[in-house]
């Protein structure tokens, strides 16, 4: 069977986190940034299912992670949410650039 | 007798002015507390003394160690010899007279009066520990209240003043920690005694003792990190820059004998030239700087500077007499100096100026205080009679006993050091004392009974040393001698 | 053999009345402090007569020589096994003689100052510091150990300090007090040098120990001490001149002096305590004390002898231009000290070679009588005109018979005119100095000459000159307590010249004989008597003369009323050199370079802070940016960079 090749698959996840990288970085909305977060983890996944396939066929560590990681990504997103919905009620906003209390 | 009372009599003293209520209430409980600690401290000595005569030749009498926390092998281990009695009697004596002087301090007086105590706790303490752990922790008791007392009770640039003593003495005790911590993994002890039985190799010895002797010649006013002291004593209230002139130095010449030396002997041979360079430029250039200062607060500190560098000095020249000269000048500067400042400290709350051209002529209105005043400085420029004469001729004698020639010339710049004194005393005294009076001072009042108590518990002191010296000389070669055995061991090894 | 603990007694009764009058003069013994110090004094007087009478004519000689007893001696300090200070009498004929001038002349001097000091503000201190200095003075010659007579020397420094500077409010009088405490510290210093050379090579710092070990020539101390050298100079050497540079300083030798004239601030009668007749002699004593030793070293005994006539002929000069009479006097003192000291310098050790030594010693006796008589009636004539300026004097005979008689003997005997004291004293060191050096020996014939004129012409210009103004009458010349001392003065001036000296006190104990060769007199005599008879025609009656003389003297005069000098010099170094270039570098370097540092660590620490805070942006997303960017710069490192 014609497989797709590894390389294929790592590019994709790399892509996925620069895109999620971008996104952090240029979006000031706070539910954006959350969103671009989301993406560098699923970008993270897609590399530890590749592997798994891959490199240990008959294992299953890599998809343990995955279904570890999409736990901990939706118990922080809604951390994440609590505390944008926090920010909400404290800024009237959920800009982040408004959320620069913390600094010297 | 149970050394522990030393540490535990100031901390019931400092907690029960926490719960009084007035002022007056606060100063008849410290001044109990400072009359017991004295009495304390009068009481070791007899009992030492006993001890000794009875034929108990331990290095260490009335010795308790209690284990504090096993896995580090810190243990709170106590114990005294002739050197730390000295420095006990001299710190009881202090306190008392600080707190005398502090009378009629009005401003969150509870307050003030426990930190006093809290830091003559930390310095019985430090007097006492035979366990390096200990030793430190109390060093670091005694730093912080110096801080507050500055900056809360003290007067001029007092928030640059107290953050810069502090940071230094600070940045001393780093200094202080890495050296232990390097005794501590070369042996595995915190105990002073185990460790003076092991032996550090010398190129550890050689490497550490640089940290710890530093460290504590910060607080001995070690040139050139002297820089705290006449910034410190001068902006401190009174009692402040008495504890810190008459016990905080000294912590650092007991930490430098006890410690560096006693412990890393090796080193200290190795490293005595610069020792001695170090203290010798301290005493000429203190005093010669001393010579241009105008406040009276400055002059005291600078010749503070001055004088701790004969107790670096002594140390420095590693004989038997020389070690001696260096904690009788411990002793007798810590008493002198406290005399000195609380002079100052008299005038200042008098004429509320410290500056000497603005001062004169004031043993016409304030006989007693002026007195006092001339008899520090006569002790500060080493008249027999006084305590500072004895001390300085047996450090100038045990110095001269180190037969190398350049450390002949530095005992002969640091006894030219005695002319350098009389200048700047004498001009002191010439233009504050004497002379003719200022009109603005004439309707001056002379010191107060509590005023008169403090100084004469003072001059009792410097009196005492100078006139029978045999009597504390005994006291002190006994603890030399075990730092000599120490010290003999490298030379013989070599 | 007497028991003499009792000598115990002579100096601490002066030290009881300083502690008593010290401590509650003020308060209680306000008037009476004259009368308790007196007393107590009166009480060493006599106890030192008495050990005196019983050292010399009850124990006598032993083996024909006078020996030395010490007593109630113990151990002060212990430096190491060996050296130590050990406190102690210690008797022997010139500590003997030393007790007696000193309880005696202090005795004089309190007994003066009731009357002088009489209503005195500081009537109690000034006598409780009486009692200090006479204290310290006793226990200095009474001294075993060598450190102790370093303990009292700084004592004694110190209690002139306290006299001199007794009228407080004078910025003058405490610039002098402060200047003669200085110079003498200077002084000690070499002092204390040259105790701890001497110590560490004789072993022990006790007299008799080490007068025994560095005098016999095999011992290994002596042996050691000449074998080491410092500059080509033995130690011994370097030893015996830095303490002979402490006896210089406390001498008044020239070059550290200084401090004698301005020390005349002081009130009068102690001028002629310590300044005149024992605190001053002190560095004589000194010298004597260690004969032995100096006595093995010529290098150390040429020093002494040519810094003594320097000092006497400087002084004598300088004496001959003051106006201020009590700096006559100072000056005066300073010639005869330097007699002294020239006396022993020239000396040798042990039997008639010792000669010089005995009137060295003989001098200082006679001297301690006149000197003080004169400085008495100094007291008694500036009480009475209340200037010390001899320009306001003039024509006082009348008024003060007494002290004029009394003036006019010591006049005679500090000039050395048969048979006043000073006579026998003085032919005895010229005598001395003919046999062992003409060159010194000429010198001091001027000088003794030079003595005798401006003696004179202080008593003619005091005395005769002027008539004196009325308006001084009223005053008369003070009370019976200030009387009775220049009598008694002056009968010793008179007589002190016959005591037996040189059968008493000699190098090593043994008498000597005496021979007074009547030809050897004539000269120093014919000349004393011409230049009193110069004195007497120029200030006899008031002329020019004297103005002419000075004029035509030109630069030398001036020179020599500026005192050569020598102070603007000592200024220039204090002030200009030691404050200007050390001190003042000393300070500012600790302000701004050692301070500087320090503050210049913190100043960079918080400027680096500073800097850096902007890196803590508040801003999430920066955050982030740091934190992949550090994760991205570790990845690389520990991929590529790693080994």
């Amino acid at each position: 069977m014609e497989t797709v090749p590894l390389t294929h698959i790592l590019f994709v996840s790399t892509a996925l986190f620069c895109i999620g990288m971008y996104g952090l970085f240029t979006r000031r909305n706070l539910i954006t940034m959350l969103m671009a977060i989301e993406l560098i983890l699923n970008s993270v996944n897609i590399n530890f299912v590749a592997f798994n396939k891959y490199l240990y066929p008959y294992k299953l560590d890599g998809i343990f992670f995955v279904i570890f990681i999409i736990t901990i990504a939706a118990a922080e997103a809604a951390v994440a949410i609590a505390i944008i919905i926090n920010q909400y009620r404290t800024h009237q906003s959920i800009d982040v650039e408004d959320a620069t209390e913390l600094k010297f | 007798m149970n050394l522990s009372l030393l540490i535990i009599v100031p901390f019931l003293t400092a907690i029960a002015i926490l719960f009084s209520k007035e002022a007056k209430t606060t100063r008849i409980i410290s001044l109990l507390g400072a009359v017991v600690q004295l009495a304390l401290a009068l009481f070791l000595l007899t009992a030492y003394l006993q001890e000794r005569s009875a034929g108990n030749t331990a290095p260490m009498l009335f010795e308790y160690n209690y284990v504090w926390f096993a896995p580090l092998h810190i243990n709170y281990h106590v114990g005294v010899d002739g050197i730390s009695i000295a420095m006990i009697l001299l710190t009881a004596f202090v306190v008392l007279a600080g707190i005398l002087v502090s009378w009629k301090i009005d401003k969150w007086n509870r307050e003030y009066f426990f930190l006093l105590l809290f830091l003559s706790m930390g310095a019985y303490g430090f007097f006492i520990s035979l366990d390096l752990f200990t030793l430190f922790f109390f060093l670091e008791v005694a730093v912080i209240p110096k801080f507050l007392l500055i900056g809360i009770w003290g007067s001029g640039k007092k928030e640059y003043s107290a953050m810069k003593l502090a940071l230094m003495l600070m940045g001393g005790s780093a200094l202080v920690f890495v050296g232990l911590a390097g005794i501590f993994f070369n042996t595995n002890t915190f105990d002073i005694l185990q460790i003076a039985q092991l032996h550090i190799p010398v190129a550890t010895q050689k490497f550490f003792f640089p940290f710890a002797f530093i460290g504590f010649g910060v607080f001995t006013a070690l040139f050139p990190f002297h820089t705290w002291v006449p910034d410190g004593h001068s902006s401190a209230p009174t009692a402040a820059s008495m504890f810190l002139a008459g016990i905080s130095m000294k912590l650092g010449g007991y930490g430098c004998l006890r410690v560096a030396t006693y412990l890393m002997p090796d080193a200290a041979h190795a490293y005595s030239g610069v020792i001695i360079a170090l203290a010798t430029i301290a005493i000429i250039y203190g005093a010669f700087a001393t010579m241009m200062q105008k406040d009276l607060k400055y002059i005291n500190a600078y010749s503070s500077v001055s004088h701790c560098g004969f107790v670096l000095l002594g140390i420095g020249m590693l004989t038997k007499t020389s070690i001696n000269g260096a904690v009788l000048q411990m002793v007798s500067h810590g008493l002198m100096t406290a005399l000195f400042f609380a002079a100052i400290g008299m005038i200042y709350g008098r004429t509320h100026t410290r500056m000497v051209a603005q001062l004169g002529g004031l043993l016409k209105v304030t006989p007693f205080i002026s007195t006092v005043f001339v008899i520090a400085g006569l002790c500060s420029l080493g008249l027999p009679g006084l305590s500072g004469f004895v001390a300085e001729m047996t450090v100038f004698m045990g110095s001269w006993q180190n037969p190398d020639n350049l450390y002949r010339l530095a005992t002969i710049l640091a006894c030219a050091s005695i002319v350098v004194t009389a200048v700047y005393i004498l001009r002191a005294t010439g233009k504050t004392i004497m002379g003719p009076i200022n009109q603005t001072y004439l309707r001056l009042n002379d010191a107060t009974w509590n005023e008169k108590l403090a100084a004469g518990v003072l001059i009792t002191g410097i009196v005492i040393i100078g006139i029978a010296p045999f009597l504390i000389n005994g006291l002190i070669a006994g603890g030399t001698e075990t730092i000599m055995k120490q010290i003999g061991k490298t030379i013989i090894s070599k | 053999m007497s028991n003499y603990s009792y000598i115990a007694l002579i100096p601490l009764l002066p030290l009881a009345s300083f502690i008593l009058l010290g401590l509650w003069g003020r308060k209680y013994f306000k008037t009476s402090a004259g009368i308790i110090g007196t007393a107590s004094l009166l009480a060493s007087t006599l106890l030192s007569l008495y050990a005196a009478y019983s050292y010399f004519f009850v124990d006598g000689k032993i083996n024909g020589a006078y020996g030395k007893v010490e007593v109630l001696k113990y151990t002060w300090l212990q430096f190491s096994p060996g050296l130590s200070i050990d406190m102690g009498f210690l008797l022997d004929p010139i500590s003997i003689m030393m007790i007696v001038v000193v309880s005696f002349v202090s005795l004089m001097v309190h007994l003066f100052s009731i009357g002088y000091m009489k209503g005195e503000e500081r009537f109690a201190t000034y006598y409780s510091f009486l009692g200090l200095f006479t204290f310290s003075m006793l226990g200095l010659v009474l001294s075993t150990n060598i450190f102790q007579i370093y303990i009292f020397w700084e004592l004694v420094g110190v209690s002139s300090y306290l006299l001199i500077g007794f009228y407080y409010d004078r910025p003058s009088a405490v610039a002098a007090a402060k200047k003669a405490f200085i110079v003498t510290r200077f002084a000690d210093f070499g002092f204390l040098i040259g105790i701890l050379i001497l110590g560490f090579y004789g072993g022990t710092l006790d007299f008799g120990t080490l007068l025994q070990r560095l005098t016999s020539i095999q011992s290994s101390e002596f042996i050691s001490i000449t074998r080491a050298s410092f500059l080509g100079v033995s130690m011994l050497t370097w030893g015996l001149l830095l303490v002979f540079m402490g006896g210089a300083g406390k001498s008044a030798l020239f070059p550290l002096h200084i401090w004698l004239p301005d020390a005349m601030e002081g009130p009068t009668p102690v001028s002629a305590l310590i300044h005149a007749a024992t605190m001053v002699v002190a560095g004589v004593y000194l010298v004597a004390r260690l004969f032995p030793l100096f006595a093995m070293d010529d290098a150390a005994l040429q020093v002494v002898a040519y810094a003594g006539i320097l000092s006497a002929l400087l002084a004598a000069i300088i004496a001959c231009t003051q106006t201020d009479i009590k700096r006559v006097l100072a000056y005066s003192t300073m010639s005869q000290i330097g007699f002294m000291m020239f006396a022993l310098g020239v000396s040798g050790y042990g039997e008639s070679k010792g000669l010089g030594y005995t009137a060295s010693m003989f001098h200082l006796f006679t001297h301690a009588f006149f000197k003080s008589l004169l400085f008495l009636c100094a007291g008694s004539i500036i009480h009475l005109v209340h200037s010390n300026d001899m320009k306001n004097m003039g024509g006082l005979r009348k008024l003060m018979p007494v002290t004029h008689f009394g003036f006019l003997i010591a006049c005679l005997a500090i000039s050395g005119i048969p048979p006043f004291a000073g006579f026998f004293s003085k032919e005895g060191i010229l005598m001395a100095t003919y046999e062992s050096n003409k060159f010194i020996f000429f010198i001091a014939l001027f000088t003794s000459a030079l003595t005798a004129f401006y003696m004179f012409r202080l008593y003619f210009s005091i005395f005769w000159n002027k008539e004196a103004s009325t308006e001084k009458t009223h005053h008369g010349e003070g009370s019976l307590s200030m009387k009775v001392p220049l009598i008694i003065l002056t009968a010793c001036s008179i007589l002190a010249g016959f005591v037996p000296f040189s059968k008493l006190i000699t190098t090593d104990g043994i008498p000597l004989e005496e021979h007074m060769n009547l030809l050897f007199s004539i000269a120093p005599v014919g000349l004393a008597l011409l230049a009193i008879l110069l004195a007497a025609n120029l200030y006899k009656k008031a002329n020019t003369r004297p103005q002419k003389l000075s004029q035509s003297l030109g630069t030398l005069y001036i020179a020599a009323k500026r005192k050569f000098y020598i102070d603007e010099v000592y200024l220039f170094i204090t002030q200009k050199v030691v404050f200007n270039l050390i001190g003042r570098p000393a300070a500012w370097i600790d302000r701004n370079i050692i301070d500087g540092s320090v503050n210049l660590l913190a100043t960079v620490t918080g400027k680096t802070s500073q800097g850096i805070k902007g890196l803590q942006s508040g801003s999430v997303q920066n955050y982030a940016l740091y934190f992949f960017s550090g994760i991205a710069a570790l990845a690389v490192i520990f991929i590529y960079l790693w080994k």
